[in-house]
């Protein structure tokens, strides 16, 4: 049973403040903040970095939805229509998403969660933050200089022939792979080497499990991405011949090697996600998460099965029938772990006590809108239905309602239930509210209506179509405003919360796992003297729960 | 629940269609089982489980091995279901029928030819007879496209290093497009072919004849209508709006340069040029990207067109 423990003056009495990250006198200035080590430091760095890129990938979502109002010309061509579309999936897949959650909150609470002073390598850390800066710069100047219009994608022999800054923007995919797979070496040997006494592997947070198999899938398959993109830049450079038919290669090789890691990199995509969803739901329920080690092992199983399916995005490449049916019989595999997260974390609520608060809003929006991104997979699993859907705006409603749907509304989650342990401050909840809502009507009537149209026939990448197709684009376009108005407001909410004082507790919301056993903002540190753990993780039967906690 | 299947699908009109259909059909009934399962779970738990004081008592199950079985091994048996039918509706799908009339289809920045089997080709109108299977051997010439036919339900990338192939047996009579579905550069999304599907008299009668619709019109008519089917709508405005390539309003009779710096009237010769040897003389400004139509233009469509682009003043 939970009990309240003393009021908030005595606790304040009995725990006295120290400085924390933020204005803590060693460190201070701009210079303090370019060579810091400090996790804490370099999450919150490349929160605002990515943040940023979200901003940018998002103004050309809204473009790109613009555009497509009405068929024909409105004020885009062709050209640079194809430009814009493949910015924004650039940039929202290798400058966001893969970044957000691992790199800037799973930094800045991984350690934390851990009990632990730091991650294993601090200045492997830092690095990969240059990295990723130096990555980004080069993504800005390929746009600067000639623009790229591939798709995210670069199939070749398009993007072996075609004009623009191809080539800087692959060098750039490579560079920003090299601090992914930095950002996955450090969490996987911080995981193995830094956990708190007692705290065996099966005490670990689930956001421990789900970021620690997504840093194994970074370390073993971003090097493919890599190769694959100097291939491609050496095929444009000096025609070797690998990718392009005219001098000997095979197109469909690379879409080969592009898929061995860009599907596993969807699972660098979603299972952070799923990480920030373990958390919110015990925490907002004060109740024990419903099959840990169920939820901890498909995380696990999901990260290796995941390398198994990268064929069935070609299904209609020519590929040889057998493989096809091998391809398709894994992707249900994948699927099953998937499946058995969602009914767990459902269960998760029965017998809880439930409150609404802005994270658990978006948590419950996850599970929503996950579970219609896991659903529409099953009809592009099915080999016959995905030739028809394949290449059509249903497979760009499907991965939305996965990758936004599932990977962005989590990570807003993420921010709005950590927001008061990294800055201090607790921002206003009925805003945060209102903006989930929009944010989840928003979303919803944007992919709704291109599940239908692509279902329909109406392929993606096109920047006009036949009119029949007129009502559901623009029911898709006045979507995307209202999902844009509402990421707005949940911006304004967060950074106007800044201007307060430090007004958060450090436990608001009564979480059990250890980040919420320091305060708020934690110390350089993180913690004074070693914390241990004694009980598995989201156990309330002996938990206090803190008489300042929120609601 | 017909209206929720014309509601996500296009009209069916070959005979794999309706198979296709049913399937995702199926599917559609077990995401919206699972998907109101889920929504009901959540909102019962939201209504009964909401927190009403700070020291609400709460339910410590760990596990249960039972539930857990069961949602793992319940869908697991549906996926199974789901994937047989999928694998055996594509096998079928696959492989055509012996003696599948057989149609060779040229893909290139983007355009769509199709070479019938008595020799004779067609651009951006694909005629088939009626219940008859047809198996489409296709290559590119350049990147990567992919023959699409909503209603037929069937896809598949054309590649320039070997031949891919599809098979559909139409059933009804009609038009229906072909949109290019891989991303193929500025002229995707305007790639569009139609299948004409046709009575067996009719498509043997449009052997013999050629195309009736092209029958019996004045040049510039015809020149209107094939600037549509020979896809050069994709690239050549009639409005003035500068496309991939020149637009076409007032250019008969006009002074243009070229990338190698001469001065060059349009006029009957030069057109004619710019069809059959696209590469040639290229206006400055303009990428040489158009595919040359040489061998695939009859004469008369030739005068067509170029009566055509002289009347756009």
């Amino acid at each position: 049973m939970a009990d309240v423990i003393a009021s908030p003056a005595a606790q304040a009495a009995k725990a006295p403040r120290h400085a924390d990250y933020l204005t803590d006198p060693d460190f201070k200035g701009l210079w303090s903040w370019l060579t810091t080590v400090d996790h804490k430091r370099i999450g919150v760095m490349y929160l605002w970095s990515t943040l940023l890129a979200f901003l940018a990938g998002g103004i050309m979502a809204l473009i790109v939805r613009l555009e497509l109002m009405h068929p024909g010309e409105d004020f885009m061509n062709a050209e640079r229509y194809n430009q814009a579309f493949t910015l924004h999936g650039a940039i929202m897949v290798f400058l966001f998403i893969i970044p957000s959650i691992p790199a800037a909150l799973g930094n800045f609470i991984l350690p934390l969660m851990l009990g632990a002073k730091d991650v294993a390598f601090p200045r492997l850390n830092l690095a990969s933050y240059y990295v990723y800066v130096v990555g980004a710069i080069m993504a800005v100047v390929s746009i600067v200089v000639g623009g790229v219009d591939t798709g995210w994608t670069f199939y070749t022999p398009y993007s072996t022939t075609t004009g623009g800054a191809v080539t800087m923007m692959t060098m750039s995919v490579f560079v920003l792979g090299f601090s992914s797979i930095f950002t996955g070496i450090n969490f996987v040997a911080t995981v193995h080497k830094l956990r708190a006494p007692g705290m065996g592997w099966f005490q670990m947070p689930l956001f421990v499990w789900a970021i620690y198999s997504t840093a194994i899938i970074q370390v073993l398959a971003t090097p493919v991405l890599g190769i694959t993109m100097v291939l491609l830049v050496m095929e444009r450079a000096f025609n070797i011949g690998i990718f392009d038919a005219q001098i000997g290669g095979d197109p469909v090789l690379f879409q080969h090697f592009f898929w061995f890691y860009s599907h596993p990199a969807v699972y660098i995509m979603i299972l952070p996600g799923m990480a920030i969803i373990s958390e919110i739901i015990p925490t907002f329920c004060r109740r024990t998460i419903f099959g840990y080690r169920l939820i901890a092992l498909s995380s696990v199983a999901i990260a290796l099965i995941g390398f198994l399916v990268w064929g069935h995005h070609m299904f209609t490449s020519g590929q040889s029938a057998l493989a096809a049916g091998i391809f398709s019989f894994l992707t249900f595999a994948v699927a099953i772990p998937s499946a058995i997260k969602v009914f767990n974390w459902a269960s998760t609520m029965y017998g809880a006590s439930i409150s609404l608060a802005t994270p658990m809003l978006y948590a419950i929006s996850f599970l929503l809108l996950f579970t219609i991104g896991g659903l529409t997979g099953i009809f592009l699993g099915a080999l016959s239905v995905d030739i028809h859907l394949h290449d059509t705006y249903f497979v760009v409603a499907h991965f939305h309602y996965v990758m936004m749907g599932g990977t962005v509304i989590a990570f807003l989650g993420g921010v709005h239930y950590w927001w008061p342990k990294m800055f201090g401050r607790m921002y206003n909840d009925t805003v945060g509210r209102i903006a989930c809502g929009l944010v989840f009507i928003g979303f919803n009537c944007t992919f709704i209506p291109q599940f239908i149209m692509g279902s329909q026939g109406m392929p993606r990448r096109y920047y006009t179509y036949l009119d029949q197709f007129q009502p559901m684009h623009q029911f898709s376009t006045f979507g995307s405003w209202i999902l844009g108005a509402g990421l707005m407001i949940a911006a304004v909410n967060l950074l106007s919360s800044l201007r307060n004082p430090k007004n958060a507790v450090d436990n608001p919301w009564a979480g059990t796992t250890l980040e919420w056993q320091t305060q708020s903002p934690p110390i350089t540190h993180n913690f004074i003297g070693q914390p241990s753990v004694d009980h598995d993780p989201y156990d309330y039967r002996a938990f206090k729960i803190p008489a300042d906690a929120v609601e | 629940m017909t209206w929720l299947r014309n509601l996500f699908l296009p009209n069916a009109a070959s005979i794999r269609a309706s198979d296709v259909d049913d399937l995702f059909m199926f599917v559609m009934y077990l995401n919206l089982f699972f998907f109101f399962l889920i929504l009901g779970m959540v909102v019962l738990f939201v209504i009964k489980y909401r927190r009403k004081s700070q020291t609400q008592k709460t339910a410590h199950i760990e596990h249960n091995t039972f539930l857990e079985l069961s949602w793992s091994v319940i869908p697991l048996i549906l996926c199974m279901v789901v994937f047989f039918w999928g694998f055996n509706s594509y096998m079928q799908a696959t492989v055509a029928p012996d003696g599948a009339m057989e149609i060779q289809v040229t893909a290139k920045k983007w355009v769509w030819t199709f070479g019938y089997p008595d020799g004779s080709v067609g651009i951006g109108k694909l005629w088939v007879p009626v219940n008859k299977p047809v198996r489409m051997v296709m290559h590119s010439e350049d990147v990567l496209h992919a023959f699409y036919v909503p209603a037929f339900r069937v896809k598949a990338d054309v590649l320039p290093n070997r031949y891919t192939e599809v098979w559909f047996q139409a059933t009804e009579v009609g038009d229906y497009v072909i949109p290019c579905a891989e991303y193929c550069g500025k002229g995707h999304s305007e790639m569009r072919a139609y299948v004409k599907v046709v009575s067996q008299q009719e498509y043997e009668k449009f052997l013999e004849e050629g195309d009736p619709d092209e029958k019996g019109k004045p040049p510039e008519e015809l020149g209107a209508l094939l600037y549509t089917n020979f896809g050069c709508s994709a690239c050549h405005s009639i409005d003035g709006t500068k496309g991939q390539g020149p637009s076409w309003k007032g250019i008969y009779g006009q002074q243009h340069k070229m990338t190698d710096g001469k001065i060059i009237t349009v006029d009957e010769n030069y057109i004619r040029t710019s069809i059959l040897q696209p590469q040639a003389e290229v206006v400055e400004g303009f990428q040489p990207i158009m595919p040359s139509f040489q061998g695939q233009i009859r004469e008369r469509q030739l005068v067509a067109l170029i009566a055509y682009i002289k009347s756009l003043k």
